[in-house]
């Protein structure tokens, strides 16, 4: 039987009356070996889809939580070719759809044409790029999707209905709406603009809104008249992870909304 | 050509939250900066505060010895030290009039920074400038200048706590503070529309050279030459002569700084050592490992010390219009000895690395030549690390 696509998965988690769940881990942290354990856990603790962080020596959209991650990942001598390569050598495959998040050079460097064959290979069915714009990308679209990888896109509080449209036209898998004029990392409160960029995104896009950046707990979404079809949280589970906890105790109260 | 490209270089890699702010600022360069009013603003600034134009000088001690007439273009003498200040004006003028009351910016060795705090406090915005912890302990001088012109230093603690990461900072602030805040982008790379911007703005000092030059030798230079860090200095002198038809035979020379010159050692020559690849919003050349991860840069002058450089001398570099070549720590340190020795100027290190070139190269100029070289910035800023590597300044022998 195919695999069902990311769409199919957030879909499937609506089906079941509950947003779908998107947890991301920098590849390779806290190191190689707790890094497989915990996408193991992962996959067995209810995440419908699992965004693996490509570490960059350079992250500008990332806070200092995924920063720290992804430097920490450096040093223990993460790369992509290794991550590739590990992802399909997998056995038993992972439930959950994979998604790489990762800066745009790292790619490029490794060659976007292998990158699309390696990746599809390793299992993986979209990628996002977080500072490779729309005017940008289609270099990268245009291998990813002959190979069957999504390319996701990535849109904000600040951006505008046309803009969006745009996205739309190109759009596949998912749309990950960012909920702060920031960069990643947890916070208390969603700010109010994180809502109606839900909305405008789940008005203007055909595809599931997953909302991501500053998310730790069910409830910043819980009080949203127009709640995302999937949440997305990294540096929450980074610093879980940092600090010892386990992967089963972090999701949780992800598993009862 | 593809918007914000020199052929194959340039583009906006960065991400969709900073695209807003980017499409304003393009808007503003093509509706306010041409504006007469803007540019009538703008040259007095720029004469009446900053002291433009800025001389040419001929060396005649170092032309004797050479063989061939050397020249400099004094933007040492600019207000608050270096060509800096051409481009903070503008930005700082660009962005009162876009309405914004505060300026961000990172710095290095802190020029831009300090450039910046002053053209905020001329023209009363806000202003807050990221510099890597390591830059924010070794230019304490420069630190505290920014402070007194009433700009909020913040030391960036993460990666390298260099340039590179202070660049970092300060486009994550921008896409929190973008609606009041302009990013004043301290050389000719990042994400469009800052190259062509920072030319522009900076293109000043070719276009008075060209003119002076001719006044005063009756001819154009043979050759030109300027170092290249991120490349703002460079490309405001080169971009006049590159464009005009009657300068096609001047030979334009970039000089990247080559670090300490032994093998395999941390440099800042991207165009002669990296390759092409993606930071700060542009595809440049870029010094990388094999897996596209940015490698630390160095070299003794602070300001040369970035492993990117701006588009469009990648894309000069591939035309072949301009040459670079490198100059290492040693060769730009002489240099500084010998201009402030026997002509009586002290040269930022950044402008010494161009001079060094001349020096160690006179056989690159035939006999009678007239060799222009732009001293783009004072050298007492340099004075500590200049005395850590030259006898003289401790009284010992030259």
């Amino acid at each position: 039987m195919k695999a069902p696509d990311l769409r199919q998965r957030i879909e499937k988690a609506n089906a079941e009356g509950r947003m779908a769940r998107i947890p991301f881990l920098t590849a390779g942290f806290p190191d190689k070996e707790r890094f497989f354990s915990a996408l193991r856990e992962l996959d067995g603790n209810g995440a419908d889809i699992i965004e693996i962080g490509v570490p960059f020596s350079d992250p500008v959209a990332d806070g200092p939580v995924v920063e720290e991650a992804s430097r920490r990942a450096l040093e223990n001598g993460v790369n992509l070719p290794w991550l590739l390569e590990s992802l399909a050598s997998l056995s038993p495959p992972l439930k959950a759809g994979l998604v790489l998040m990762g800066y745009y050079n790292p790619f490029l460097q490794y060659g976007l044409g292998r990158l699309a064959r390696e990746a599809a290979r390793a299992g993986a069915q979209g990628v996002i790029v977080p500072d490779l714009p729309l005017d940008e990308d289609s270099p990268l679209r245009d291998v990813l999707r002959p190979a069957g990888l999504n390319l996701i896109p990535l849109v904000g509080p600040n951006t505008g209905e046309k803009r969006m449209a745009a996205y739309a036209e190109k759009g596949e898998g998912y749309v990950y709406v960012v909920s702060v004029m920031g960069t990643t990392g947890a916070r208390d409160l969603l700010p109010p603009e994180a809502e109606s960029a839900v909305a405008r995104a789940r008005r203007i896009f055909p595809l599931p809104v997953a909302l991501g950046f500053g998310l730790q707990n069910p409830a910043q979404v819980a009080g949203m008249k127009e709640k995302p079809q999937a949440v997305v949280f990294g540096s929450a589970l980074l610093r879980c992870l940092e600090q010892g906890g386990s992967v089963k105790d972090f999701m949780a109260p992800w598993l009862k909304g | 050509m593809k918007k914000g490209y020199f052929g194959d270089f340039g583009g906006q890699f960065v991400p969709e939250l900073l695209i807003p702010p980017l499409l304003e600022l393009e808007e503003a360069c093509a509706s306010i900066l041409p504006s007469p009013e803007f540019q009538e603003k703008l040259g007095d600034l720029l004469r009446n505060f900053a002291g433009r134009p800025t001389p040419l000088t001929r060396c005649d001690a170092l032309s004797g010895e050479l063989g061939f007439e050397l020249w400099l273009k004094r933007e040492d003498l600019l207000h608050t030290g270096a060509h800096k200040m051409n481009n903070t004006l503008g930005q700082a003028l660009l962005a009162k009039s876009m309405g914004k009351t505060r300026l961000l910016a990172e710095t290095g060795a802190g020029q831009h920074g300090v450039a910046t705090a002053a053209a905020a406090a001329r023209l009363g915005l806000g202003c807050s400038i990221y510099m890597g912890a390591t830059d924010v302990e070794r230019q304490a001088s420069n630190v505290a200048r920014m402070r007194l012109l009433g700009a909020r230093v913040i030391a960036v603690r993460s990666g390298t706590r260099t340039l590179k990461d202070a660049i970092n900072e300060a486009l994550r602030a921008w896409i929190a503070e973008q609606s009041d805040t302009h990013y004043c982008f301290g050389t000719a790379a990042g994400p469009h529309p800052f190259p062509t911007l920072v030319r522009d703005l900076q293109s000043v000092i070719g276009a008075e050279s060209l003119s002076q030059i001719r006044e005063r030798a009756g001819r154009l230079p043979d050759a030109v030459l300027a170092c290249v860090g991120g490349g703002s200095n460079a490309i405001g002198m080169f971009y006049p002569f590159a464009r005009d038809p009657a300068a096609d035979g001047v030979r334009l020379i970039g000089i990247e700084a080559g670090g300490t010159g032994e093998p395999g050692c941390y440099n800042s020559a991207p165009i002669n050592l990296g390759r092409p690849g993606v930071l700060h919003g542009q595809y440049s050349m870029l010094l990388q490992d094999e897996h596209g991860q940015v490698l630390p840069s160095h070299s003794v002058s602070a300001g040369l010390d970035y492993p990117g450089v701006g588009p469009e001398h990648s894309f000069l570099a591939s035309t072949g219009r301009v040459k670079y070549h490198v100059v290492n720590d040693a060769s730009a340190l002489r240099a500084y000895a010998a201009l402030s020795r026997k002509e009586g100027i002290i040269p930022a290190l950044e402008s010494a690395h161009a001079l060094a070139w001349v020096l160690d190269n006179p056989g690159a100029f035939s006999a009678g030549s007239l060799v222009l070289v732009n001293l783009s910035g004072r050298g007492d800023k340099d004075l500590d690390i200049a005395a850590r590597h030259l006898p003289i300044m401790q009284g010992g022998e030259a």
